[in-house]
């Protein structure tokens, strides 16, 4: 093995000093995605309250994300199915990181919840609330199978977006459904 | 070499400059169930999956991810290439003649609808430090090649607005094409300036649309039923795409992919040895420029022999039947998959209304667009 | 199948910011795998390159940029992209430029330079997810790999304490090998108190941001016979890609990367993964990764690496068991992401041909596996070389 090993190491400071120069760029990197059938109707279901499903007669799964096709047995999936909008906690973590890296003061907890009516393992990503403020609190409150309900935007708030359930709380937190129609 | 590969399977969707109502898996998910289909084979008997794509178009970090569910080809030996249609196909070429594989499945599509600002995306291929803070739309090095490519070979601005109007008009009798349309000469020349000496009418507009193949080693061509389109020869070669450094007038990178493919295809004449050609045409001129590389005609003389009529769809050696990309659709890393399947259908007869009378070997050439200098050359026939 | 060899393997050192730009990198460490090899540029008949998000380098189609610093003018070259499996995948894909008859030898260049991206490189995997159901929930990269190892320790009860062996482990190895970023030594409790980022995971228990080069050359018998000494054979090629639909899986366990050993040992005719595998680089850039696919590698039972590791059975210097990330890994010697996939598969190498210095393990290798991982939680690639 070659042991003198090419490279020159910068520090922040040669930047910040203009030892070295930099060039920069800022382009506008924007995207208008075809949500596609599968999707659109979920985005419209969320904006209803609602979280769908598709089944496969094949294979019998309830999948969500739903898609049009169903991947294992490569045929179009059958039909909608409207599921609950609680779930159990797959995973859970808590983030005090944001995305640029910069530090949080309070964490995030994101998750995975498998949602009520889909097949077992059917899970979707999003945030768990009302759990605490730090590591200790959240351990104390969730773990794998603690059953979760969604917190949902008020129905003149929703837009058809995932962000239209503001997270999700443990079943049996105090508090009102925020659900309505 | 270890025997022939062939496409066996071929699937598609229209192009269309929009395609709101599907999602890009379920757009690919269509262009697979046709692809196995006229294959005759399951999702299960697929060995591996090549799919090319590049992230920036995608507006997916890693797109790969998104690949091998509408394809039914979960769990399995999945990759994508950064690269276009054609490498996508030499990969799975190579992957065949090693013996990894005996059926790939090849995939590219466009979503180029989704990009809000594609000259910004494309932008982004420049070099940071000596191009890109020019802030010039990234065009302009297809009308500097324009310019000095007319210059050096002797091809006339007119000539290479011709490739417009016959690929236009070549696309009106192909049901897939986005752009077919019946214009001059005079109509491609007065159209709205972009690059000078390109206009508007010269350069490809983008498409949306998704194609699949089916690709096999021969041995296992008794168990399929899709009718097999042979590989003679395939190559690929990238030159820099570095802009001062670049030969401004030749498409060498196509002159040494096409030696490849002639070599390992044993041709030495393409003109007499070929009956067609697709070749890339994102932009008018290209198609002129391409044609010389490919030795298809002799230097400087490709847009006289358009003139006489020799690449029209009638003519001695028909070039871009299927429209090309001015008449079907630019969908960037995937427009030479278009290409791949007017030469699959011509090569099985399947090409109805635009059927070639003598269509045994034909050959596909790709350019991957501003910045590269990027291309690949296939010759297939329709028979071993 | 027809035999594939490594002549040679160069690298740049790894750094969190490197003067250097991407293509400099590319050609630094070509320049040193050729050197190695004792071969010239125009003697390589063909370039694979390997690298990951395009985002980081902010440049789009980047293979194209990078390719005259890789020594791809004029010649036929692919970039292969599976993400932070590109890295070893690009050993796969060298091997078939090769094994396929098309050309007799090839360069394998894998690099990344992840340092450009502003705010911090860590922006540019937000682009990972779902556009539609999960980038507007405000997502990062550590989220995903924090769910997963949430989900790997409390399928298994595995404590943090264990994980954070892994990290000790290589960083501490990786004092030996001249590439690294991020060497030294820790202690348990240090790696376990670090910073917590996304909880399970701290600071000390993930790779660092990157800028470095990696290269290989490939050849076939024929150029391979005729070198002196026993050579490095590619003895065996996986790769495997799991659904998109990540949530839907268990992410307890990789079976990509069982499904991506499995095709590679069978190539290679490996029945007893655990007697006839002597080293392995298995791909760590998070601590608990490494337990994760040594499980997938089927070099220990689901669950149970963690357990090996507390009996030191994959430390550098085990004569009894299997030495793991003797290299020092992404963890040790730092992650550019292609790259470092790279980094492992030339480690094996150097290792099987008793060239890895300080590094060198004590027990006999004869074949060894290098594997790397990418995407949503998703791909596995595999290879085994053998001498």
């Amino acid at each position: 093995m070659i042991t003198d090993l090419r490279g020159t190491s910068l520090r922040e400071d040669d930047i910040r000093s203009g030892k070295v120069l930099t060039t920069n760029w800022h382009g506008k990197i924007d995207f208008a995605w075809d949500a596609g059938i599968a999707i659109g109707q979920f985005l419209h279901g969320l904006k209803a309250g609602k979280l769908l499903g598709r089944k496969c007669h094949q294979c019998q799964r309830v999948m969500i994300p739903p898609r049009m096709f169903c991947e294992r047995c490569f045929r179009r999936s059958d039909e909608w199915v409207e599921l609950k909008d609680t779930g159990r906690v797959n995973t859970f973590s808590v983030s005090y990181v944001n995305w640029d890296a910069s530090r949080r003061q309070t964490p995030q907890v994101p998750a995975v919840i498998e949602i009520d009516g889909a097949s077992p393992g059917m899970g979707i990503m999003h945030l768990l609330g009302e759990v605490g403020d730090n590591v200790k609190e959240v351990l104390g409150r969730v773990t794998v199978g603690t059953p979760v309900q969604a917190v949902w935007k008020p129905p003149e708030q929703r837009q058809g977006s995932i962000t239209d359930i503001l997270y999700f709380r443990p079943l049996g937190n105090p508090g009102t459904s925020t659900r309505g129609r | 070499m270890n025997g022939k590969v062939a496409v066996v399977g071929a699937g598609f969707t229209p192009l269309r400059p929009l395609s709101p109502e599907v999602s890009f898996r379920e757009l690919i998910f269509e262009a697979a169930v046709r692809a196995y289909q006229d294959a005759g084979i399951t999702h299960q008997q697929i060995d591996s999956v090549v799919g090319v794509a590049e992230d920036f178009r995608e507006g997916t970090c890693i797109f790969d991810e998104y690949t091998p569910d509408q394809l039914g080809a979960v769990q399995k030996p999945v990759q994508t290439v950064a690269g276009d249609g054609l490498q996508g196909l030499a990969t799975a070429w190579m992957i065949l003649q090693a013996g990894a594989a005996e059926i790939v499945v090849l995939e590219g599509h466009s979503k180029a609808s989704n990009i809000l600002h594609p000259a910004h995306i494309e932008a982004m291929a420049l070099d940071p430090t000596y191009v890109r803070p020019h802030g010039w739309n990234p065009i302009f090095v297809a009308g500097l090649e324009m310019r000095r490519y007319l210059h050096q070979s002797g091809n006339t601005a007119a000539q290479a607005a011709r490739v417009s109007v016959k690929n236009k008009r070549n696309a009106l009798r192909n049901p897939i094409a986005a752009y077919s349309a019946e214009i001059s000469v005079e109509q491609a020349l007065a159209s709205r300036p972009v690059a000078e000496p390109l206009t508007e009418l010269q350069v490809a507009a983008p498409a949306d649309g998704a194609f699949v193949f089916v690709i096999a080693h021969e041995k296992v061509l008794p168990r399929l039923k899709g009718q097999p389109v042979f590989v003679d020869g395939i190559g690929w070669t990238s030159d820099t795409c570095n802009l001062p450094t670049r030969d401004w007038a030749r498409a060498v990178y196509a002159e040494k992919a096409a030696q490849r493919a002639y070599q390992m295809a044993g041709i030495r004449n393409p003109s007499d040895e070929l009956d067609f050609a697709e070749v890339d045409d994102t932009y008018a001129y290209k198609e002129l420029q391409h044609l010389e590389a490919l030795g298809l005609a002799p230097a400087g003389q490709a847009g006289k022999l358009l003139e006489q009529g020799v690449f029209e769809r009638e003519g001695k050696f028909p070039v871009n039947v299927s429209g090309g990309s001015l008449g079907c659709g630019h969908l960037h890393d995937a427009s030479p998959l278009r290409g791949l399947l007017e030469a699959i259908l011509q090569l099985r007869g399947q090409a109805g209304q635009r059927q070639l009378p003598k269509a045994r070997r034909g050959l596909v050439c790709s350019w991957r667009g501003v910045p590269t200098a990027t291309g690949a050359v296939v010759i297939l026939s329709g028979r071993c | 199948m027809p035999k594939v060899a490594i002549l040679g393997a160069g690298m740049t050192k790894f750094m969190r910011r490197s003067l250097e730009t991407g293509r400099e990198l590319c050609w630094e460490a070509a320049s040193a795998a050729l050197r190695e090899a004792d071969m010239t540029l125009d003697q390589i008949e063909c370039v694979v390159m390997a690298t990951a998000p395009d985002a980081f380098d902010g440049v789009h189609m980047k293979g194209e940029y990078l390719l005259d610093g890789a020594g791809a003018k004029g010649k036929p070259y692919t970039r292969v992209y599976v993400g932070g499996g590109s890295g070893v995948f690009a050993v796969i894909a060298g091997w078939w430029h090769v094994a396929s008859g098309a050309f007799r030898n090839c360069l394998v260049v894998a690099e990344e330079k992840m340092s450009p991206t502003q705010p911090h490189p860590q922006g540019a995997f937000n682009a990972i997810y779902d556009q539609f159901l999960e980038r507007p929930l405000g997502v990062n990269l550590l989220w995903i790999f924090a769910l997963e190892m949430h989900r790997y320790m409390l399928t298994y009860g595995i404590k943090l304490e264990t994980i954070a062996g892994v990290a000790v482990k290589n960083k501490r190895n990786a004092k030996d090998h001249p590439a690294s970023q991020v060497a030294g030594d820790f202690t348990i409790q240090q790696v376990v108190e670090a910073e917590v980022m996304a909880y399970p995971v701290t600071r000390l228990m993930v790779s660092p941001v990157t800028d470095g080069a990696v290269a290989m050359v490939l050849a076939g018998e024929e150029q391979a016979k005729k070198r002196a000494g026993k050579q490095v054979w590619v003895e065996g090629v996986g790769w495997n890609l799991d659904t998109s639909y990540w949530t839907n899986r268990d992410l307890a366990y990789p079976q990509y990367v069982e499904n991506a050993a499995r095709m590679a040992y069978k190539m290679a005719g490996i029945t007893k993964p655990r007697e006839q595998i002597h080293i392995v680089e298995p791909y760590d850039p998070f601590a608990y990764k490494e337990l994760h696919h040594l499980e997938g590698l089927q070099l220990a039972d689901k669950g149970q690496a963690p357990k090996l590791l507390e009996q030191g059975f994959w430390d550098r210097d085990t004569t009894t068991g299997i030495p793991s990330s003797p290299s020092g890994g992404l963890l040790g010697v730092g992650n550019p992401i292609a790259a470092a996939g790279l980094a492992k598969a030339a480690e094996i190498y150097w290792q099987l041909k008793g060239e890895a210095g300080p590094r060198q393990i004590k027990r006999q290798a004869k074949r060894g596996v290098a594997q790397a991982w990418g995407d949503l939680m998703q791909v596995g690639t595999v290879v085994v070389l053998g001498i």
